[in-house]
């Protein structure tokens, strides 16, 4: 570990801390509809639509709009991958996508997830590529938006029976944040070398005199958006491990920002929202907090190497021109640190875009990535996913320390009674089923052991990590499973529709009922939530419902494989 | 019973197609080939009008008179493909090719086990790492010193003209950048026999 | 309330233990998810060891089995116990209750006016709307309304107190309750309660505990603990297959042990005993909750309103001084003063006599011709006419019109000296007289300086509450300078001067407008709206029908003060609920350190790095979480029986302390409990 890689994690914390403030006003501007500088743009599209954008949905009409406008989208994209060969901007002449790998990536991309369980260089069209997952980069990300926008609404009202319009909320996210905020960064990118091209692939002769084709494509549009918006679906392959993807050390850091930005705005937008502003920074240090050590930890991890390789004559003692520690599957001009607190960020806030292998991280590497996930994607998670699944451990959180202080638990002015807890218990279970359930499954039937790379606890960690990716819609991988058959197809496909949609759902009804509350007034008897010792409770209740849920499938999956590894067994 | 709203959903689904999928990257596309059209076009690296690679893809060295660049993955630096090895770290086919790299590094280059520089031996992320680390490089001087009948000498100052340094001063690590460090070296053979 | 006394301990430990027994009834053991999932488990364990034993001798360790199963077993029973022992305090006392709900003979009456024309029916017979008359020995049959006759009744039966009360028709004191009995006179009493229904049927079924439901808070907590008892069923469940993926199979007992020592079974089992106890100890103050969630809804008042008379200050007030007006001379209002209130029998006016007899040596009038005019509300003044003059004395306003109407002229310091002792907090009661004869003068002479009495330790009282949040409001007929002054003497947050019955509803409603919840008190029949609309609406069991009726908790011993005591017992129950959970999650930990490198020893020996206790072997390690599991239950009865204390404090002080205790607790407590129960059962040779 060297100094200059923790300056990279301090140049990070601070850089996120400064731009928290003006995006979260940003924020507020567009979800509470103050901002409106592109409203001939608006009015004209929900025109177009035939709706009221007056109209003020309950929650019942609210996940309506979602689930047919996600189901709309997602049947489309399903259609022009089946037809990619009939349609233009297909240079490179590629198929059809096969049933199974079309729905899957259908539903990966439409939930945010981006899991890719093919080579986007040589699947997918530029037309597929252009008017489907930029797309639904845009859309998905606008929809958690939208859905945390509404819980917002629903925390922050009173007596109120609808928590927004969800036609408004996604068009403004749209407009307002994710396409402005995606355009500069996608030219930011092609400035240090990002490729934005229709041309076809590039043919040279190396040095050697050998022929390579270099792939192009419109990628930086892709990236940028993939970014912004959590998605983390990459054009190629090698997703942000490509130089054409994410081509120096500026582009990586600036794309680290870029996924943090929005989750860390929106606590400050929540804060700002539900009058207390102090709340939404003691629900960003939590996420800061947990963040760090995840972070902290995958450095150690990865600095220290692999004592497997070290005893094979690697140097992994890094110095000033030796990367050292564990480099496998790692660019060298990120290295260790750049690489890990890619891994941690990517990872807690549900992106998915990866510049190193994950795979081939050390065990303990690997499980911090893993747990990132299985804490709920509260560590800043989604944009808009972030805040609404932190909020829901919030809620459980204030009704079991709430009881504690001899008052029916009450959440900024909101109590937590049965259907509250029902809704945000619903919420816990589906969340650990959706990952614990398909695991296990695959785990001991020859469908799902035909896809393992790796024996031993490895193998189990990559059918585990699949699935936690898939559930947490973050889309990163041990990517040594072949996830392209039939059965992981399927399993992943209906994974991330579960993960997304059955957790949405819950997230919204939450919103309708704490919405149609109205607000009981502060006292000293009040539970505080905007304490250090509240931080310290919601941390505690985050690592222990997730540590419960998952320690012992971890402890079969890296643990071992950390305790074997340091044994020098290997599988 | 109430219809679902499928008219708002597929006209905005239309709408934010073209918007998001068309428009967007379209203007991200025109705006990029007018500012930067080097860089949107693959950084491509051209001698004599020749297209012989990208600045930013690694390529696949095996001759002695150049500097190599990491070991290769499924693909060999081929550019249509892209990926590490996603072997896991108690995998024992990578140990041994761990193991087997580090002997080829002692017995090409003359290096010692347990000093082989970590990016050496293993995979990239992308399979198209242009760069390698400077402890790489400074050990692959004296055979490509060899081959080459350039002094040690002057082949570190050309490494070092092709060393990165952080960008800004602290993102990523110092680096070497293979292809134009090769570049380099047949250009000055080049201007040497010319 | 009559308490059982010591002897009855030994019986109502001896019922538990019964009821536990016969609580494994798989129809009680449906209440509870968490215990459920215990008892499955249990059973699942008991057939698998019968089969093995049957079977497959020596598969695996029978006599490790046999010890988990009854380890199970006890669990569930020390739950039941847990309940058993709650329920049998309100049983104990449902007895006490019952033997004076014993069959009696009603004297029904078709014409409540002919109280002499009764016949004899039996006490259970008696509808709503009958008519009764009770002589003195009479059981009065029934809950109702005295329509005529007053008598002196023993409600010893219902409140514990000896000293008889007065029962009378109209006004406050018109409610009888059933079971009590009349001591002299006699009472016409309208039926309010049909058979079954009386407010004894009510009491019994309460303390027992019969048709308890959940209260919203407990229902919400039972719900948290199913989804979280699901989590880590699906846990445990799907680690059989990664199990089997790392080339372990695992035996289905270890599996139960797992899942047991993981889901909440502390606040699990021990949830409905708290909710029995709650209710038992406010029972023991004295207060009768209609429903646990009366009792739940106290923890949470922010506001609680407090009648002035009898709850802040004492019922009455004294006079302390006469400030004569106009060059009066002071003996001379002081006799006007004590002859206006000769007659009066109420406390201030009986305080008026005693400052005119000691202080200005006035003697007692002899009797004439007077004429007295008592009090009344629309008048708001008394007085007396004789054959000299004619003295009047009352509020300030009341009384100068009054001398206005007859032409008299207001002395003009008078409005000033109203004012300050209004300020003062004192009542001030103007005093006119009006001479008779043709240039019969009038005029005012003093004004007599009326005295709250606050009572001792209210201000402390007040503190405390509002050290938990809790705002206190006076209400007062006062006006609003005395009113202002009286609060700031009690340390009372705000009030409510000049209040009429209708503006108690009004402010309980703005309150509740706010998001507040509100607590009062209340015991006349103008109260019932404002009890009914209250949160938690306490009536004094001296009170009228229509105000036990509206509240959802009746106080037996009457004491306004009571509230406060009610709303500790409200956040008791609440917390000692959150602090169990605490604990019973926060236990998870160690038991995952000790349980899952049992589990793997043979796979993964390189797993034993987590069995950081250096438990003595896998089987050892095993029971000693679940005997732990099991043990902790028993341990914490006490405390869910007797609640967390609760401390006056802020509620992040409270939150810090409790989460030291039993969060802190709950991590730290079992790692020690395991280690040891661990040793010892190596020590005896068990495992």
């Amino acid at each position: 570990m060297t100094t200059n890689g923790w300056v990279q994690f301090g140049l990070l914390g601070m850089t996120v801390a400064l731009l928290t403030r003006p995006t979260g006003a940003w924020l507020v501007g567009v979800y509470s509809g103050s901002f409106g500088a592109l409203g001939f743009a608006e009015r004209a599209i929900y025109r177009v639509m035939r709706i009221d954008p007056n109209q003020d949905q309950p929650w019942t009409r609210y996940a309506e709009a979602m689930l047919t406008f996600s189901v709309v989208s997602m049947l489309m994209t399903y259609l022009v991958l089946r037809l990619q060969g009939m349609l233009p901007l297909n240079p490179q002449h590629l198929g059809a996508v096969a049933p199974s790998q079309a729905f899957e990536t259908a539903a990966s991309f439409t939930t945010n997830t981006n899991w890719q369980s093919y080579a986007g260089e040589s699947t997918m069209s530029y037309f597929s590529q252009l008017t489907q997952f930029t797309f639904h980069n845009v859309a998905s990300a606008a929809t958690g938006m939208a859905v945390a926008a509404a819980l917002v609404r629903g925390v922050s009202r009173k007596g109120s029976a609808g928590i927004g319009n969800f036609w408004v909320d996604l068009v403004r996210g749209t407009l307002y944040v994710l396409l402005p905020l995606s355009l500069v960064l996608a030219l930011v990118f092609v400035q240090q070398g990002t490729i934005q091209t229709l041309q076809t692939p590039v043919v040279a002769t190396t040095l050697e005199g050998v022929t390579q084709t270099l792939a192009m494509g419109p990628v930086a549009s892709q990236e940028a958006i993939k970014l912004v918006g959590t998605n983390g679906g990459g054009f190629f392959n090698a997703n942000s491990a490509h130089p054409f993807e994410n081509p120096t050390p500026l582009t990586n850091f600036l794309q680290i920002v870029a996924i943090l930005l929005i989750p860390a705005g929106f606590t400050r937008m929540y804060g700002r929202l539900v009058s207390s502003p102090r709340h939404g920074w003691v629900l960003w240090s939590v996420m800061g907090l947990l963040l760090t050590a995840g972070g902290a930890a995958s450095y150690y991890a990865e600095a220290h190497g692999n004592p497997v390789h070290a005893a094979r004559g690697v140097d992994v003692v890094g110095t000033a021109t030796n990367p050292g520690g564990n480099m496998e599957g790692k660019e060298v001009r990120f290295g260790i640190p750049s690489s890990t607190l890619y891994a941690t960020v990517t990872t807690a806030a549900s992106s998915g875009a990866v510049n190193s292998m994950h795979d081939s991280f050390t065990p303990l590497g690997g499980l911090v990535t893993m747990l990132n996930i299985q804490l709920g994607e509260v560590i800043f998670g989604g944009v808009g996913a972030g805040l609404y699944s932190m909020v829901m451990m919030v809620i459980l959180t204030v009704f079991i320390a709430g009881l504690m202080v001899g008052r029916t638990p009450e959440y900024l002015g909101k109590k937590i009674r049965a259907r509250e807890v029902q809704v945000a218990s619903l919420y816990a279970l589906i969340f650990p089923a959706a990952i614990l359930v398909p695991t296990a499954a695959s785990a001991v039937l020859p469908q799902g052991l035909a896809g393992l790379a790796n024996a031993g606890p490895h193998g189990l960690s990559e059918i585990l990590y699949a699935f936690t990716s898939t559930a947490g819609n973050n889309g990163s991988a041990f990517a040594g499973l072949s996830g392209g058959s039939t059965w992981y197809n399927t399993l992943f496909g209906l994974v991330m529709l579960t993960g997304r949609f059955a957790m949405m759902v819950p997230v919204l009804a939450l919103a309708g009922f704490l919405g149609e509350q109205g607000r009981v007034p502060d006292s000293s008897g009040t539970f505080p939530v905007t304490t250090v010792l509240f931080g310290v409770l919601l941390i505690s209740v985050i690592a222990i419902l997730g540590a419960l849920t998952f320690f012992p499938a971890l402890a079969l999956g890296p643990v071992a494989e950390h305790y074997l590894v340091n044994a020098g067994r290997l599988f | 019973m109430r219809t679902v709203p499928l008219r708002p959903a597929i006209t905005l689904t239309t709408v934010l197609c073209l918007l998001t999928g068309v428009a967007y990257p379209g203007l991200v596309t025109v705006v990029a080939q007018l500012l930067f059209p080097f860089q949107a076009n693959g950084s491509l690296l051209s001698v004599n009008g020749e297209v012989r690679g990208s600045a930013l893809i690694g390529q696949r060295f095996t001759e002695d008179w150049y500097f190599h660049s990491r070991p290769a993955s499924a693909g060999g630096y081929d550019g249509m493909t892209s990926g590490g090895s996603n072997k896991g770290p108690s995998d024992r086919a990578l140990a041994d090719t761990v193991a087997s790299a580090v002997a080829a590094v002692v017995r090409v280059e003359g290096g010692t086990a347990g000093a082989v520089p970590s990016d050496m031996v293993t995979r990239s992320a992308s399979g198209l790492d242009p760069h390698i680390s400077p402890a790489n490089a400074a050990l692959q001087v004296a055979r490509v010193s060899r081959a080459r009948g350039i002094s040690r000498d002057d082949l570190r100052q050309l490494v070092a003209r092709h060393t990165e340094l952080r960008q800004l001063g602290v993102f990523g690590e110092p680096r070497v950048h293979v292809l134009r460090l090769n570049l380099a070296l047949d250009s000055a053979a080049a201007r040497r026999v010319r | 309330m009559p308490t059982p006394s010591d002897p009855a301990r030994g019986a109502v430990a001896r019922r538990a233990l019964r009821e536990a027994v016969v609580k494994l009834h798989p129809r009680s053991m449906r209440q509870n998810p968490v215990m459920l999932v215990v008892y499955v488990g249990a059973l699942l364990t008991t057939v698998l060891l019968a089969r093995d034993l049957a079977f497959h001798p020596g598969d695996s360790s029978p006599a490790f089995t046999a010890q988990l199963a009854i380890w199970l077993w006890f669990t569930v029973l020390f739950a039941n116990f847990a309940e058993a022992v709650a329920e049998g305090r309100g049983k104990a006392q449902a007895d006490t209750l019952r033997a004076s709900r014993t069959r009696t003979r009603a004297r029904k009456l078709d014409d409540p006016t002919q109280p002499d024309h009764y016949y004899y029916v039996s006490s259970n017979e008696l509808e709503r709307g009958d008519f009764i008359v009770c002589l003195p020995g009479d059981v009065i049959a029934g809950d109702g309304e005295v329509v005529a006759g007053v008598a002196s009744v023993d409600e010893s039966a219902i409140t514990g107190e000896s000293a008889p009360v007065v029962r009378e028709s109209g006004g406050d004191r018109s409610a009888v309750t059933g079971g009590t009995k009349v001591l002299s006179d006699f009472l016409v009493v309208r039926i309010t309660a049909g058979p079954g229904e009386t407010f004894l049927d009510r009491m019994i079924a309460l303390v027992e505990g019969a048709g308890r439901q959940k209260t919203p808070n407990e229902l919400a907590l039972t719900i948290l603990l199913a989804g979280l008892t699901l989590i880590l069923i699906l846990t445990v469940v799907t680690l059989e297959p990664l199990a089997r993926y790392a080339g372990t199979r695992l035996a289905v007992p270890v599996l139960v042990a797992l899942l047991v020592c993981l889901i909440p079974t502390t606040i699990g089992g021990l949830l409905s005993a708290i909710g029995i106890a709650g209710m038992d100890r406010l029972i023991r103050q004295n207060v009768i909750a209609m429903s646990g969630r009366a009792v739940e809804a106290a923890g949470d008042v922010d506001t609680l309103l407090l009648d002035k008379t009898g709850t802040i200050t004492l019922g009455n007030r004294h006079a302390v001084s006469l400030h004569p007006v106009g060059g009066v001379d002071d003996h001379y209002l002081a006799a006007c003063a004590l002859s206006a209130s000769n007659a009066d029998e109420t406390p201030e006016g009986r305080s008026i006599v005693a400052l005119a007899r000691s202080r200005y040596g006035q003697k007692t009038p002899s009797e004439g011709d007077v004429r007295v005019l008592p009090f009344s509300a629309s008048t708001r003044m008394s007085g007396i006419d004789d054959e000299v003059h004619s003295v009047r004395k009352g509020a300030g306003d009341a009384v100068t019109r009054w001398v206005r109407e007859h032409g008299g002229l207001i002395a003009p310091e008078l409005q000033a000296l109203v004012e300050s002792i209004a300020r003062g907090g004192g009542t001030p009661l103007v005093v006119a007289e009006r001479l008779h004869g043709v240039n019969g003068s009038v005029r005012v002479l003093g004004v007599i300086h009326l005295k709250d009495v606050v009572k001792a330790g209210m201000r402390e009282r007040f503190e405390r509450l509002r050290a938990m949040g809790i705002r206190t409001v006076m209400i007062t007929g006062d006006n609003p300078l005395t009113a202002a002054a009286i609060a700031s003497e009690a340390g009372v947050d705000d009030f409510l001067a000049e209040a009429r019955p209708e503006d108690k509803m009004a402010l309980v409603k703005r309150e509740q407008l706010g998001g507040r919840l509100v607590a009062m008190t209340g015991d006349g029949t103008n109260d019932a709206p404002a009890l009914a609309q209250a949160d938690v609406g306490v009536a004094m069991n001296s009170g009228t029908q229509a105000a036990k009726e509206a509240g959802n908790m009746i106080d037996l011993e009457s004491n306004p003060t009571k509230l406060i005591e009610v709303v500790e017992v409200g956040k008791q129950l609440l917390m000692t609920r959150g602090a169990l959970t605490t604990f019973s999650i926060a236990n998870d930990v160690a038991k995952y350190f000790a349980i899952l490198p049992a589990m793997f020893l043979t796979t993964y020996p390189a797993l034993a790095s987590l069995n950081i206790m250096r438990l003595h072997s896998g089987n050892s390690a095993i029971l000693s979480s679940v005997i732990f599991n099991a043990l902790v239950i028993i341990a914490l009865i006490p405390l869910a029986l007797r609640g967390v204390r609760s401390r006056p404090a802020p509620a992040s002080v409270i939150l810090r302390r409790n989460l030291v205790l039993y969060g802190g607790g709950g991590l730290i407590v079992p790692f020690a409990g395991i280690k040891l129960i661990d040793m010892a059962l190596v020590a005896m040779h068990l495992v």
